[in-house]
């Protein structure tokens, strides 16, 4: 029998970019196969190749054993492969029944039948145990949630083949085992199932298959179960991974200067008033669940939903902090989560995007000099590894990861005197991410401040002086010193189990 | 569905409330007279705004459609003049004009990737131009076939008259609801208008949905230029000047979103009528000038454009919950 989908010598360039050079990939009917490799090595220009969204420019696609060439996202799935792109979520103008519908509604006499509609859309959702009102706009519900039913259109949609690029970015360790349940159903029913991933966790729970893609080039595969992790990471990165070790950030002397205190501070209704005081140069980690607080700790923290209660002092001296503005001024920064919608211009360069705020901060007035602006920019490149021919190529055109990376590179920028970072290595390849800790490190040993929200335990206690639990929107333990380890970590976030508030109601965290 | 339709009844309650204190001080505001001459008053532009909210929710805008009503006047009066075609086949040609006008049009925007304002401003200065090549006067249409369509209505009790063409604009309103809010292709605009790069990656036939809301524009523009010819028994090159900004002012008064993605076939059809009764009442007082009505307008957009930002900050601070 021949493969599924078998692609020979697949070559997308771009100006400037040779974003695929002669890409074989090949996929067995049933079978869960991992597409690896660092940001910007060319997965997503692959799926987006062989589903219709690019026209490849050299190469050839089989289906089944017949060549294909889709020239839309809508022959593609007409074909049965369903996709859930990197970089788009869904309409969330459009409600979630019409956005899982849309394209294969019910009609009768060239009208929708609304209530079939409806009624599908909920079985389908149902699947998933996500029961929500499906007749709401999509926009009224959480990250975590559009990302499911964006997961749920693609899988409705995939006859033969489901890609599913970066699906795991926002959904919580529960919701996740969730979507590896669906997928294995699929793989039983004998639909293949392409899954792109910097979890190499999640890879090896899941996939049975591996390609790996270095530069636009095939860099490796196997079988999953003959590759170590090792070797894995090797393939990706072409040479070894310098190791994170624990090099456990030096206590924070107790009479450090407080950089920042907030006292009784948040928002009735979103978090539970919290008291906390970071002193200069320590890095505090804040950890939860999806929806346990933390984004809203954050944003209650930088003005974006203001509080109405407590008081704030930065650096000895009462701040106010009822909006960012403000918030910057007392010499805040916030590298928020959700990078793909916050804060990426996708028109301008990435030297304009990484010097965006800083120049804001300094008013139009007094503009960066030319040659510093490319200084900066040049600096910023090469320390967080970001893979762009040049600093002055649009920033919509790097890769999701590389998007990231500028972000971050803006706010690291601005020397703020307290930093908060929402899941910085969050899209981030695993070679990138020592990069990004050696950089936060860096950065407490100069004094800075932080406060990072992070998912990744094992990061978070290589750097973190204390680490704060939240559960439920309220803080439940603060770990320092040798508690700072990541079994103590899921000790405290899991202590007691909380009471199940069904995920469709959870916010973003 | 609630909150869709949201803005749409916050255009219902504007317009019921502003009918209640206009009748309050001239009861005679309600009777069916006056209702049916609103209707009549405003047919055509209620079907050019038909078109107008259909482009706007697919996140465009048609500038064209004041010249398109204007060459369509203009065009019937000359065909009706010099041809001895009858008007039902006018009508019919003028008809195939304006859609291939306007589906022209569309293609332009999304093939050429040109900005939609850009590419119906110039069509509004052809279009203009047009009927001026066609007649630089008005001219009157004498036609019998005609004078029966422009006498045509049902009396109703009260001595109010529903007229054929006040019938016809309902008619198109029914239809641009249907197709927007009951249909796929509905949903495509929307999904359209609300962004289309991923409404392409979702499947979307971007291409032919834009080329086609186009000529839907188009479509409505000529039978807005047919209804005004019918209102006005004349066609005139210089007529309609400006009427594309007040079919834009009823859209959005109605409530749908200049951005796109996000709006109603009825409200609109809610905005024309409360800018009409406006008119409305500016005569029935007497003393105020009719440039109060362009001054309310403008009053009411900057409500309708607050509200709406209101409603969108409602709407986002609900995706965090
Ligand atoms: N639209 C575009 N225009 C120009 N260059 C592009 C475009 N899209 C991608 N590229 C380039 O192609 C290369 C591969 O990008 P791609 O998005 O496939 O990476 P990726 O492997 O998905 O990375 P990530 O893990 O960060 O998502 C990058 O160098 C990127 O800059
Ligand atoms: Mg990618």
């Amino acid at each position: 029998m021949t493969r599924l989908i078998e692609a020979r010598g697949l070559t997308k360039l771009f100006p400037g970019t040779r974003a695929l050079d002669g890409v074989d990939f090949d996929l067995e009917r049933g079978e869960v196969h991992a597409l690896l490799g660092e940001n910007g090595a060319g997965k997503s220009t692959l799926i987006k190749c062989l589903t219709g969204a690019y026209r490849r420019d050299g190469g050839t696609v089989a289906l089944d054993g017949a060549a294909i060439d889709p020239r839309t996202t809508a022959d593609a799935q007409r074909l049965g492969i369903g996709t859930v792109y990197q970089e788009v979520n869904l309409l969330p103008n459009l409600t979630v029944a019409e956005n899982l519908m849309l394209g294969r509604q019910p009609v009768r006499g060239g009208m929708i039948r609304g209530r079939a509609q409806s009624r599908a859309a909920r079985d389908v959702l149902s699947a998933y145990g996500l029961s929500i009102d499906v007749t709401r706009p999509l926009a009224a519900y959480s990250v975590a949630v559009q990302q499911i039913v964006a997961i749920a259109r693609a899988v409705a949609l995939s006859g033969k083949v489901l890609i599913l690029d970066e699906p795991t970015a926002s959904l919580d360790a529960r919701e996740v085992a969730g979507l590896f349940r669906i997928i294995r159903d699929l793989k039983d029913r004998g639909l293949a199932v392409v899954f792109i991933s910097h979890f190499l966790d999640q890879v090896y729970a899941i996939a049975d298959r591996v390609t790996v893609l270095r530069n636009g080039r095939n860099a490796g595969g196997g079988r999953t179960a003959d590759l170590d992790r090792l070797a894995l990471v090797q393939m990706m990165l072409g040479h070894e991974l310098h190791a994170v070790e624990g090099t456990r950030a030096r206590p924070v002397a107790p009479d450090a200067p407080v950089a920042a205190a907030f006292n009784g501070f948040g928002k009735r209704g979103a978090v539970e008033l919290f008291s906390l005081t970071v002193r200069r140069g320590e890095a505090v980690g804040l950890a939860g669940l999806l929806g346990s607080g933390r984004t809203e700790t954050a944003e209650t923290i930088f003005g974006i939903t203001p509080h109405d209660s407590g008081t704030a002092q930065a650096a000895g001296r009462p701040a106010s902090l009822r909006n960012p503005r403000e918030a910057i001024r007392a010499g805040f920064g916030f590298c928020p989560e959700d990078r793909k919608t916050d804060g990426i211009v996708g028109e301008l360069t990435v030297r304009e995007n990484i010097l965006l705020a800083l120049q804001a901060g300094r008013g139009w007035s007094r503009p960066v000099a030319r040659a510093e602006q490319g200084r900066i920019a040049a600096d910023y490149i090469r320390r967080l590894d970001i893979r762009t021919p040049s600093a002055e190529k649009p920033v919509g055109q790097l890769s999701g990861g590389n998007q990231q990376k500028v972000i971050l590179a803006r706010w690291l920028l601005m020397n703020p005197d307290f930093l908060i970072l929402d899941e910085p290595t969050r899209g981030i390849d695993v070679g990138a991410h020592a990069e990004i800790i050696r950089v936060i490190e860096e950065l407490c040993a100069q004094g800075m401040s932080l406060l990072v929200i992070s998912s990744e335990l094992e990061e978070l206690s290589t750097y973190a002086h204390r680490v704060i639990v939240l559960r439920d929107r309220a803080q439940v333990a603060e770990l320092v010193g040798e508690d700072v380890a990541a079994e103590r970590i899921v000790q405290a976030i899991a202590a007691t189990p909380a009471p199940a508030p069904g995920h469709a109601t959870a916010g973003a965290a | 569905m609630s909150a869709r339709f949201l803005p749409l009844l916050a255009t219902c309650a504007i317009f019921v409330a502003a009918y209640a204190l206009a009748w309050m001080q001239y009861p005679n505001i309600l009777s069916t007279r006056v209702i049916g001459n609103l209707l009549t008053d405003n047919a055509y532009l209620g079907i050019a705004a038909v078109g107008m909210t259909i482009v706007i929710l697919s996140g465009g805008i048609d500038l064209s459609i004041g010249s398109v009503i204007a060459f369509s006047g203009v065009f019937i009066a000359v065909m009706l003049r010099d041809t001895g075609l009858h008007p039902l086949a006018v009508f019919a040609l003028l008809l195939v004009l304006t859609t291939a006008f306007g589906l022209c049009m569309g293609a332009l925007i999304h093939a050429l990737e040109m900005p939609a304002f850009i590419v119906t401003l110039a069509g509004m200065f052809m279009a203009r131009g047009l009927a001026y090549v066609l007649s630089i006067d008005s001219v009157p249409i004498d036609h019998p076939f005609f004078d029966a369509l422009s006498s045509s209505y049902y009396l109703l009790p009260g001595k109010g008259r529903f007229t054929l063409i006040a019938g016809v604009m309902l008619l198109v309103v029914l239809a641009g609801s249907l197709l927007i809010h009951r249909t796929p292709f509905g949903t495509r605009v929307l999904a359209i208008g609300g962004d289309a790069r991923t409404a392409g990656l979702l499947g979307v036939p971007v291409g032919r949905t834009i080329v086609a809301v186009y000529g839907i524009s188009g479509f409505c523009a000529g039978l807005a230029g047919i209804v005004f010819a019918i209102y006005t028994s004349a066609g005139y090159s210089l007529a309609t000047v400006g009427t594309e900004l007040d079919a834009i002012a009823a859209v959005v008064i109605g409530g749908t979103l200049l951005s796109g993605g996000s709006g109603t076939v009825p409200g609109t059809l809610v905005g024309v009528l409360i800018m009409g009764l406006i008119q409305t009442y500016i005569v029935f007082d007497g003393t105020l000038s009719s440039w109060w009505t362009r001054i309310v307008i403008g009053a009411l957009l900057f409500a309708f454009i607050v509200l709406q930002k209101g409603l969108l900050r409602i709407a986002e601070g609900g995706a965090r919950g």
